[in-house]
């Protein structure tokens, strides 16, 4: 039978990557000397599973290599190899040379073959040494292959004495079948011998008391006949002898190595189910989940986008004709309620757990603190919170260059913090849960701080603030978020690669979202951002100028308020500003920036609303405030161009179509032309 | 035809072994661990038991010494998958009971070979 193993391929991958994610965070988990003989249990299971696959499979390089990944593995299951920080760092970079290797079959790609070598080296090296003489050689493999004597195939005749052990049948060998397969090699004659049957009462069912006499005739090699006994050799005495020799050995049949009445030992060790494994067991059903394609899913959101859209649109028909339309009303009522219903559902189904982005920090941890010589300690909380795909995958980055500037800025070397009176393990903590509609995660670390002397005197050098500047120390915390603004004294390679806080600032506004720095010197620092769940809805508030209707993120509305003819003030070249308590906002008429014929041109006539973003405000000159409602978001660049000023577009209940603002971008508009103005 | 129950935790072995025997025209029952697989066999009758020795839960070993108790168990072939290494695992698995075993890595013509040996 041919069966093309290639089918098997795909799910024997996912399952290898399953199982190198598997290894990789159980290795982080080991604690050195005193490991948990479960964890080291399941490395060793996911590398023998993969090594089996692989080498079932046809993937040789990758069985030869996972190979000397179980030899040391196993010997430190038998307790024969100390868990020490060493072999666990060669392990993991085993683990990613699995993958390199795992990946490059996948892909038909070459892998890195250098480091292969290299790892293999280093395995080999360490295989060597360090572990105490095994019980039971390695090579016993290589001695269990009976010394084969090269023999002719001539015709011969065998002599088969074939005494079966009592318990023999209970391992579920059957004389008969063995028989049957010695007749296929040549001519047998059996001859039994029941002279130890005992009376009729006193036969036990299950016991074997026969013995054969076996002659073979035929062109048959001695191993031929051995393996067909090879399961039962210990379970029976056998001799097998050419008829030639038998008449100079006229002895009893050679004994095997098992006793006459060897009780078959049910030596069971059902595997200790340890309080530490079980709960593992079920955080793991609880982010069991299903493959969906993303774009059935994108399909779904879109269509209750427009199911959203059509509760919308009938709603304000009710609105309209105010008459006694209860029914319509309660229908209504009823669509709205399904309506809300179905989108949270089908929203969630986008929505993964936190712990897919936070899952490469033991590791990222883990390598770094290695480099960087020092000691950390990484907690998570809240790895169950669910976020949205979409930004799921565009947070990954800022949270690591997060996670990477508390371990390489923020938490000292160890000395340091002995001397400061801290624990000589520092703390990092990663924390994700809800809030309104929105995730906030933090990343907060037990080190030295922000120097906040360090960053104003840096930002003046800098010319960002001016020599005799006093900020707040939120203010100066904020200034890390300045472009090419570093206060690393040294860059080393761990972070100022060249991407700052700046940009990590500048994708996390570009979700939606917002990030705080809150710092205590010496104390240590917490970073906290705010995204909202999806990106696909938000919440907006309606305003309208002249015809238009238009739509503000109801995140960035501060205030809106009527304005007071005394309180505004016009600078050079027009610029109007406004003076709401102690600060001075500028006035951005909407009217001006879209070329719309306005309600009201006088400020005092319309309302003003106050949007922040960037931690610069404007004033939003509108003729009138509509309406607050969850809108779904359509992209306006994919189906028509980018829009300065807009980030985008809704479909309103009664068809229109409406432009959502871009806070930033009209603070940016406004602050272009104040210079502009000033120049 | 005879039944065969497959016992493996890994998804691509399952597969492989399953698909092998189906191919040759034997039912098959798969299970991913030893729980699994006495949870099954006790509701069926397999004439004939494949299980891996590594596996959660419960492993191979521990199966073959538990389906032995069981009457309708008690002297069907069953098989073990196991490692050319494995030597003291072989010693284990017929301690407990077992029949044989396939050394892996095998294809599919040896698996169906062995079976056949057994299948009667």
């Amino acid at each position: 039978m041919s069966i093309d193993l290639e089918q098997f391929h795909q799910t024997f991958f996912e399952e290898s990557f399953e199982g190198l994610d598997e290894m990789e965070k159980e290795l982080l988990d080991l604690d050195m000397g005193s490991a948990d003989s479960e964890s080291i249990n399941t490395i060793f299971r996911a590398a023998h599973s993969i090594k089996g696959g692989s080498a079932t499979f046809g993937f040789t390089d990758v069985a030869e290599f996972t190979h000397r990944m179980e030899t040391l593995l196993d010997e430190m299951r038998d307790g024969r190899r100390e868990v020490t920080q060493e072999a666990v760092n060669l392990l993991l970079s085993s683990v990613d040379c699995l993958r390199d290797l795992l990946g490059a079959q996948r892909e038909h790609n070459e892998p890195d073959k250098e480091n292969v070598i290299t790892l293999q080296q280093q395995l080999d090296d360490m295989l060597k040494v360090g572990s105490t003489p095994p019980a039971e050689s390695s090579h016993a493999a290589a001695s269990e292959t009976r010394k084969k004597e090269v023999e002719e195939i001539k015709e011969t005749e065998w002599l088969i004495q074939f005494h079966p052990h009592p318990h023999m049948l209970r391992t579920g060998n059957e004389p008969l079948r063995m028989f049957n397969e010695l007749a296929l090699l040549g001519d047998l004659i059996v001859k039994a011998d029941h002279s130890k049957l005992p009376a009729f009462c006193d036969i036990a069912f299950d016991e074997c008391y026969l013995s054969w006499e076996l002659t073979l005739k035929g062109s048959v090699k001695h191993e031929q006949i051995t393996e067909i006994f090879e399961w039962v050799d210990d379970d029976c005495d056998l001799s097998i002898e050419p008829v030639s020799e038998v008449e100079q050995h006229s002895q009893k049949p050679v004994k095997g190595n098992g006793e006459t009445e060897k009780v078959p030992q049910t030596e069971n060790k059902p595997v200790e189910q340890k309080g530490k494994t079980e709960r593992r067991k079920s955080s793991l059903s609880e982010a069991s989940s299903i493959r969906v394609g993303i774009d059935k899913v994108d399909e779904l959101v879109n269509l209750v986008g427009e199911l959203v859209i059509t509760q919308s649109m009938l709603s304000q028909t009710n609105e309209d004709d105010s008459g006694n339309q209860d029914k319509l009303r309660d229908g209504l009522a009823q669509l709205e309620r399904n309506t809300r219903e179905l989108q949270e559902s089908v929203m969630r189904i986008r929505m993964l757990p936190i712990s897919f982005a936070f899952n490469r920090f033991p590791r990222m941890v883990h390598d770094l603190t290695q480099k960087l010589g020092k000691k950390v300690e990484l907690k998570m909380s809240g790895e169950q919170t669910e976020l949205d795909k979409t930004v799921m995958e565009k947070i990954g980055d800022p949270l690591v260059h997060l996670v990477r500037n508390s371990l390489d800025h923020g938490i000292e070397i160890p000395e340091i913090r002995l001397k400061n009176g801290k624990p000589e393990i520092g703390v990092l903590h990663l924390n994700a849960y809800h809030q309104g509609g929105s995730i906030v995660i933090e990343i907060s670390d037990d080190g030295a701080g922000l120097n906040a002397a360090r960053i104003s005197s840096k930002a003046k050098s800098q010319g960002l603030i001016d020599e005799n500047e006093v900020l707040t120390k939120e203010k100066i915390h904020e200034l890390i978020f300045n472009p090419g603004f570093s206060t690393a004294e040294t860059l080393s390679d761990v972070s100022g690669r060249g991407v700052g806080m700046d940009v990590v600032k500048r994708n996390i506004k570009g979700l939606g979202g917002s990030i705080d720095v809150d710092s205590e010197e010496g104390k240590g620092s917490t970073f906290t951002i705010r995204l909202p769940l999806t990106l696909a809805i938000l919440d907006g508030q309606l305003i309208r100028v002249g015809n238009e209707t238009y739509i503000i993120p109801l995140i960035s509305i501060e205030e809106t308020f009527q304005v007071s003819y005394e309180l505004i003030n016009t600078i050079a070249n027009g610029t109007e500003l406004y003076r709401l308590r102690d600060e001075y906002i500028p006035i951005v008429r909407l009217h001006d920036i879209f070329n719309l014929q306005p309600e009201h041109t006088e400020l005092t006539d319309g309302l003003l609303a106050v949007v922040e973003s960037d931690g610069c405000k404007v004033g939003l000159f509108i003729d009138d405030l509509l309406g607050q409602q969850q809108v779904v978001i359509k992209g306006l660049e994919t189906n028509f161009r980018r829009v300065d000023g807009v980030s985008g577009a809704t479909i309103l209940g009664d068809g229109t179509v409406s432009l959502i603002l871009d806070v930033g971008g009209l603070i940016e508009f406004a602050r272009k032309r104040q210079t502009k103005a000033v120049a | 035809m005879a039944t065969i129950l497959a016992v493996d935790d890994s998804a691509s072995m399952r597969q492989m072994v399953s698909f092998t025997l189906k191919s040759a025209g034997y039912n098959v029952v798969e299970a991913v661990d030893g729980v699994d697989a006495l949870a099954k066999a006790k509701t069926m009758k397999a004439n004939i038991v494949i299980t891996d020795v590594n596996m959660p839960n419960m492993d191979g070993i521990a199966l073959i010494a538990e389906l032995r108790k069981l009457p309708d168990y008690k002297f069907i072939p069953i098989l073990m998958l196991t490692t050319e290494s494995g030597t003291s695992k072989k010693q284990e698995g017929k301690s407990a009971g077992a029949t044989g075993w396939i050394v892996k890595p095998f294809n599919p013509d040896q698996l169906l070979s062995t079976v056949k040996r057994v299948a009667g």
